[in-house]
């Protein structure tokens, strides 16, 4: 599959204050030579812990980082090349959608408003009126909502209107970081499977952050594990999951606690990455 | 099983403020050293529930009904009463360890004025001791940490310092508020693990408030569902979540995408609940889960179903009789 958004071994690193006046420069480098690409209507995960380079990747993705080496290209074009023009059609065919939709949303614009936004911002040539009755029923709520402000709804359906923001200006790539981790368990299945039915429907390309392997596993059909700012181990959910490679991958996966193993009494069994037992160095005392 | 024998007595405990009742006559029982989790969304009740037992009600807040501990009812208890006893009969363990602890003094201090407070020890003695209690949840160079300030740890060490803070006077009970939420996931199996062994080993019984069903079933020997206000559903932990019998209970195993029934085919939907959690100020008539559920009948939406069955009982006019069986 060619990639329609692609990181092609991108390094960034940051300053660090010199030890010394005179002290040599130093920096702190979060991304190292990583390789990322998701295809057209693709989805595609990535996996691992915080701090491990996720936030800088979304980043990069997104434009708003520009890295100290290698290139993020969309559509086979470097960003660094894109004149003002290409630049909004890539920022267009680029949305985000974050993990808390409740500090995402303005909460003194109505949700109308809060949809036309981008569409203006952006400035789309078509009926941004239609536009939004449209999105809006695409992720399930009614035309009513729009007259409304993000404190009259749940957090479900404030990600329901997140979603349909990002869908607005009919972009092509999706990126979702942590979509469902703010929400209430008998809400996350519904949004996954909007997500899911979205890039099915509209032929997009998604890429879901999360942390939780359940998740990404069901959402996606190929993932990368970062740890360290490096892309240690890619490949199907299935074959991560099950055979993982990589250290960081064992890791994740020996986290991961089970209903099964939790009802047959092995639920804390250390796994690889499991620590010394507790041991008893205090006899009983105190009341 | 006589009063006695029980960490905790919980008899139709509500908690409200004038306006709103977050907490609608709940009733549990936890053993000496038995473990119960409680289960439910954002407003079901189940972190007011703990507040209520604690004491720690926001402004405003009042509890009904009788909490039996330690031979006493928490209920009437004054603010000064209460503080005596939390920390050093009852404690807590919260969802974010940053916001828990003091930010300007050493976590050593934080943990030895617990001790010194509660056990009356010299402050040398109480050093030894939070070091002893150091090693036993497994950080790293106590000598450090005991002189550490909290933002120079990490959240493990951070959660495990509040683990070690709520166990140190050797509790009846430890409520524990969603304690690995807020960490990242590798960390959040050892401190499990952790919370695990020390409470075992104090013989303390443990209320584990969380929506994780996984961290339920490897912790807890009970469980106890909640929704809009209500236990909707009890028991065993094997038995509620092999055989739930409430359609709430049921759509909450299924629908969470777990490691056990994880599909990889990219067709696949999960069987999601549909609907919202209604708003406590909103309830619907009869049983508040009946605009979400497959079976409801006429009888659910205007009468409220009893909770029925001991050991494991539900609060359902048509209970599933069996995990497999679609509602």
């Amino acid at each position: 599959m060619t990639p329609l958004l692609e990181l092609d071994a991108v390094t960034q690193a940051y300053p660090l204050p010199r030890d010394r006046l005179f002290g040599p420069r130093r920096s702190l480098t979060v991304l190292d030579g990583v390789d990322f690409a998701v295809g057209e209507g693709e989805a595609v995960g990535l996996v691992g812990e915080s701090g491990a380079g996720k936030t800088t990747m979304t980043r990069a993705m997104l434009g708003m980082e520009t890295p100290r080496g290698g290139a993020v290209r969309f559509d086979g074009r470097d960003l660094r090349e894109m004149g003002p023009d290409e630049r909004r059609a890539f920022r267009r065919a680029v949305q985000v959608v974050m993990q808390n939709p409740r500090s995402s949303l303005d909460p003194r614009m109505s949700v109308g408003r809060s949809l036309l936004e981008p569409l203006r911002a952006l400035g789309v040539a078509e009926d941004h009126a239609a536009r939004v009755r449209e999105v809006i029923g695409q992720v399930g709520l009614t035309e009513s909502a729009l007259a409304r402000y993000p404190h009259e709804f749940s957090g479900g359906q404030l990600q329901r209107i997140a979603i349909a923001r990002a869908l607005a200006p009919r972009p092509r790539v999706l990126i979702a970081d942590e979509p469902v981790s703010a929400l209430d368990v008998s809400i996350q299945a519904q949004v996954l499977n909007l997500l899911k039915d979205l890039v099915d429907e509209l032929g997009l390309s998604m890429v879901l952050i999360a942390h939780d392997l359940a998740v990404v596993a069901y959402s996606t059909s190929r993932v990368s594990v970062i740890a360290g700012g490096r892309i240690v181990e890619q490949g199907a959910p299935r074959d991560l999951f099950v055979h993982p490679e990589a250290e960081a991958t064992r890791n994740l996966v020996d986290a991961v606690l089970t209903m099964e193993d939790g009802l047959a009494g092995r639920g804390l069994a250390a796994g690889a990455a499991a620590t010394p037992p507790v041991t008893s160095h205090q006899a009983r005392r105190g009341r | 099983m006589s009063g006695a024998d029980n960490a905790i007595e919980v008899r139709d405990l509500f908690v409200g403020n004038g306006d709103l009742t977050a907490v609608q006559g709940v009733s549990f029982t936890i053993p000496a050293g038995g473990r119960m989790g409680l289960v439910g969304e954002s407003g079901s009740g189940k972190s007011m529930t703990a507040l209520g037992i604690m004491g720690l009600l926001p402004a405003g807040w009042h509890v009904r009904g009788s909490v039996r501990h330690d031979g006493v009812d928490l209920v009437g208890q004054s603010d000064r009463q209460m503080s005596k006893r939390r920390g050093r009969t009852i404690s807590m363990v919260f969802q974010d360890p940053l916001s828990a602890l003091d930010p300007v003094r050493r976590v050593g201090r934080q943990v030895t004025s617990i001790l010194r407070r509660h056990l009356d020890l010299s402050a040398a003695e109480a050093e030894r001791q939070a070091l002893d209690l150091f090693a036993q949840i497994n950080l790293p160079e106590p000598a450090r940490i005991l002189r550490a300030y909290p933002h120079e740890l990490s959240g493990g060490q951070r959660q495990r310092i509040m683990i070690a803070m709520a166990l140190a006077c050797y509790p009846q009970l430890i409520i524990a508020d969603e304690p690995t939420t807020a960490l990242d996931v590798t960390v959040q199996k050892q401190v499990l693990r952790i919370l695990d062994a020390a409470v075992r080993e104090r013989g303390s019984a443990l209320l584990m408030i969380t929506h994780n069903l996984p961290i339920i079933a490897a912790i807890c020997d009970s469980v106890a569902v909640m929704y809009a206000g209500r236990i909707v559903e009890a028991g065993p932990v094997a038995q509620v979540f092999r055989t739930p019998r409430h359609r709430y209970t049921q759509g909450l195993l299924r629908s969470q995408p777990t490691m056990d029934n994880i599909s990889f085919d990219a067709g696949a939907r999960l069987p999601a609940i549909p609907g919202m959690v209604p708003p406590l100020t909103d309830l619907p008539p009869g049983c508040p889960f009946h605009p979400r559920c497959a079976a409801a009948s006429a009888l659910c939406r205007t009468r409220m179903p009893p909770f029925e069955g001991a050991p494991h009982g539900a609060a359902c006019w048509h209970p599933a009789d069996g995990a497999g069986e679609a509602p």
